[in-house]
C-alpha cells in the first residue's frame, strides 16, 4: 500500500459526517486490505484500499486507473465521427446511452435537427438499454450475496433477448455504433418493430418473477435493508445522479428536468426512495424497468414513418463552428454528459465525457464506513459502475 | 432561469469587487459562460450555491482545457514617412502599408464547471477559471470544500491538466500512477518512447534504445 493512501483531510469535506462507532477501540491493530484489483466483486479492475478494526471499516480509499487509455486524448485526435464508435466502449453494458449522449451535445454545438422517426427510435432504444442495465444490475446483486451464477443467468436470459433486437437493427450486440449527428444510421423495419413489440410483452412477467425472486428471498432483505445509507443533503452535493439519487428521495431525473428528445410527450413516473439503503437501489432499478417498459410501449404505438437522418446532415467534411456545448443525457446509471469545445476544425478541440460511474463512487467511502467488510461488496454494487467508464 | 448578465449583476452586489467576466459562446446552444478571478472564486462559488434565486446546490461537470501559447499574426497598417529620389530631388513623402505582425499570445490552463440547480431545475450555469501561465503558476482555489463532487474531477484535472487546486482535502493522481511526470491531456505532450518494453531491439529500435539510455545517463549524472 502506498504511503499517500490515507491522506484525506476529510473534515475539510462537505457532508463529511464520521460515524462515532467508526472510531478505532484501541484494542488490536488495524488490519489493511487492498479489495481488488482483482476481485469478483469489482465488475473489472479497480482496488480499494480498506482498513479494519475487526470487521468493520474504518477506512476507504478507491484506486482507478487499471483502465485508462485516455479515451478523451484519442477523442481530440480524431474526428467528430470517429468518436461515435468509441462511446459504445465507455460504458459497455449500455452503448446506446453513450451514442445518444454524444449525439446530443454535438447536435447542441451545431443546431441539427433530428427527425420525428429518429427520435422514437432513440427512445425505443435508450429505453431498452435501460432495462438491460437494471436487469443485469440487480442479478449482479444476487451474484455478490453468494448465489452464484443462476439468478444473473435468469437477468441475462431477458438481456439477450434485447441484445438480439440491438443485433438484428444495428448489426452489433453491444458494440452497435448507431447513433448519428442528425438522426440514426439505419431504419427500423416494420419486422424489427413487431419483434421488439414481442420481446416488450414478455418483459412486465420477467419482472414480476424477478421482484419476487427478491423479495421473497430472506437473505437479501437482511442484508440489503439499512445498510449503506445515503443521506440525500449529501447525495446532491456529491453530484450523485440516477438511481442512486432517487432511492435517497431526491426528485431529479433529467429526462423530465431538461426533456431531452421527446421525453415530454411521454407519460411516465420517477419513482423514489425512502431510506437511501441498498434495498431502495434496487427497487428503484426494478421500478424504473417498469415505466420504462410504459414508454416503449407508448413510443411503439406513435411511432411515424419518414426519414431517420436529416437530409442536411453532414457525414464528410465535418465541421462545427468554433464554440462549445455541454449535452447531458439520463443513462442507465447517471448523468452521462459530454462537453465538446470546437475550434472549427475536423477534431473537437476539447472532448470531455462526464462520467455517472466515476462521480457516483464519491460517497462509496462514506457510505461503507462501519459497516461490516462483507457489506462493502454488496455497497460497491449498488453503486452500479462499469470500469469502462470510470477510468475512460 | 436568470440570464448570464442577471447572475453576473447578483455576483457584483452580493460579492463585491468579485471580477466577473461573462464569456460569449458563439455556438447555437447560448451557454455563454462567467470566469471568475482566483481571489474571490471561492467566495463567488459559495454565493452560487446558496443563493435562494439560484441555489445551484449540483456542480455536475468539473473539467480542465489547456490553451497552449499561440502564435497569431495580424495585418495590420503602418504609416510611415519614406524619402524618394525623384527627378534628382529629394522628397519625403507618407506611405501607408500593411504590414503582417506576428504576437505570441500567452497560453494558461482552464478549469470549466457545470452548475444546475437539483432544487430549482435549472441550468447550467457555466463558470471557469484561468491560471497565469502553463508552467509554475497554475493555482488554483478548489471547489471541493463547496461541492463534493468536484472531489474526483479535481483530482483527474490535476492529473492530466497539472491544474493544482489548494484547498482541495486529498489531491493525488486520479487515474496515471503516482510515479508518473507529466500531464497526458495538454496539448503538447509527447508520448514517452516505450521501446524498453521490446525484448529483442535491433535496427532502428536498438538505435533509439541506445539514444535513450544515454540521454537518461546524461540526466542521472
Amino acid at each position: 500500500m502506498t504511503p499517500t493512501s490515507f491522506v484525506t483531510d476529510q473534515n475539510k469535506l462537505p457532508g463529511w459526517n464520521r460515524p462515532p462507532h467508526v472510531e478505532p477501540d484501541g484494542e488490536g491493530e488495524l488490519l489493511e486490505i487492498a479489495m481488488g484489483p482483482h476481485h469478483p466483486s469489482t465488475h473489472g479492475v479497480f482496488r480499494m484500499d480498506v482498513a479494519l478494526d475487526g470487521e468493520r471499516v474504518i477506512r476507504l480509499k478507491p484506486v482507478f486507473g487499471y483502465l485508462h487509455r485516455n479515451h478523451e486524448k484519442i477523442g481530440e485526435n480524431s474526428s467528430y465521427l470517429a468518436s461515435m464508435p468509441f462511446t459504445d466502449r465507455l460504458d459497455y453494458m449500455c452503448p446506446l446511452t453513450n451514442n445518444w449522449a454524444y449525439a446530443i451535445a454535438v447536435e447542441k454545438l451545431t443546431g441539427q435537427e433530428v427527425p420525428e422517426r429518429a427520435q422514437y427510435l432513440r427512445v425505443i432504444l435508450g429505453e431498452l438499454t435501460r432495462v438491460v442495465n437494471h436487469a443485469s444490475a440487480i442479478g449482479f446483486l444476487i451474484q455478490e450475496m453468494g448465489a452464484s451464477g443462476t439468478p444473473l443467468m435468469y437477468a441475462f436470459k431477458e438481456r439477450e433477448k434485447i441484445l438480439d433486437l440491438f443485433e438484428s437493427l444495428t448489426g452489433a450486440r453491444m458494440m452497435v455504433n448507431y447513433m448519428r449527428f442528425g438522426g440514426c444510421r439505419v431504419d427500423a423495419t416494420p419486422t424489427w418493430l413487431a419483434s421488439v413489440r414481442k420481446v416488450l410483452d414478455g418483459l412486465p412477467q420477467f419482472s414480476d418473477e424477478f421482484e419476487n425472486l427478491l423479495r421473497g428471498n430472506e437473505i437479501l432483505m437482511a442484508r440489503t435493508q439499512g445498510v449503506g445509507i445515503l443521506r440525500p443533503e449529501l447525495a446532491v452535493n456529491a453530484g450523485i445522479t440516477g438511481p442512486m439519487l432517487r432511492a435517497s428521495g431526491v426528485n431529479y431525473d433529467i429526462r423530465k428536468v431538461d426533456s431531452y428528445g421527446i421525453y415530454d410527450r411521454f407519460k411516465f413516473r420517477v419513482p423514489l426512495g425512502d431510506h437511501g439503503d441498498i434495498y431502495d437501489r434496487f427497487m428503484i432499478r426494478l421500478l424504473e424497468m417498469r415505466e420504462s417498459f410504459g414508454i416503449i410501449d407508448q413510443a411503439l404505438k406513435d411511432i411515424p414513418g419518414g426519414p431517420v437522418m436529416d437530409p442536411k446532415a453532414k457525414i464528410r467534411g465535418f465541421r462545427p463552428k468554433p464554440g462549445e456545448a455541454y449535452g447531458r443525457i439520463e443513462a442507465p446509471k447517471g448523468e452521462l454528459g459530454f462537453y465538446l469545445i470546437s475550434d472549427g476544425s475536423p477534431n473537437p478541440y476539447r472532448y470531455r465525457i462526464r462520467p455517472p460511474s466515476l462521480i457516483n463512487l464519491t460517497v462509496l467511502e462514506d457510505m461503507c464506513l462501519g459497516a461490516n467488510v462483507a457489506d462493502v461488496v454488496l455497497i460497491f454494487g449498488s453503486v452500479d459502475i462499469v470500469l469502462g467508464e470510470v477510468d475512460r | 432561469m436568470k440570464t448570464v448578465e442577471e447572475i453576473k449583476a447578483a455576483i457584483e452586489q452580493a460579492v463585491p469587487g468579485a471580477g466577473v467576466e461573462i464569456i460569449p459562446n458563439p455556438s447555437v446552444c447560448g451557454q455563454h459562460s462567467l470566469r471568475l478571478s482566483p481571489q474571490t472564486a471561492t467566495a463567488v462559488a459559495t454565493f452560487l450555491r446558496d443563493d435562494a434565486d439560484l441555489s445551484l446546490d449540483f456542480l455536475s461537470n468539473a473539467t480542465g482545457v489547456d490553451w497552449p501559447d499561440k502564435e497569431v499574426s495580424e495585418k495590420i497598417k503602418v504609416t510611415r514617412t519614406v524619402t524618394k529620389v525623384v527627378d534628382g530631388v529629394e522628397t519625403t513623402a507618407e506611405e501607408t502599408v500593411e504590414e503582417t505582425v506576428k504576437r505570441v499570445v500567452p497560453g494558461c490552463l482552464e478549469a470549466v464547471y457545470h452548475l444546475f440547480s437539483v432544487a430549482k431545475k435549472h441550468g447550467p450555469v457555466i463558470i471557469r477559471m484561468k491560471t497565469q501561465n502553463r508552467s509554475d503558476q497554475v493555482r488554483l482555489p478548489s471547489l471541493t470544500p463547496i461541492w463534493r463532487s468536484a472531489e474526483f474531477q479535481e483530482r483527474e484535472i490535476f492529473d492530466l491538466y497539472g491544474i493544482v487546486f489548494t484547498g482541495h482535502p486529498d489531491l493525488r493522481r486520479l487515474l496515471m500512477w503516482d510515479e508518473f511526470e507529466d500531464h497526458p491531456m495538454r496539448r503538447d505532450y509527447v508520448e514517452p518512447d516505450d521501446f524498453e518494453y521490446e525484448p529483442t531491439a535491433h535496427d532502428e529500435v536498438l538505435k533509439r534504445a541506445e539514444a535513450q539510455r544515454a540521454k537518461l545517463q546524461g540526466a542521472s549524472a
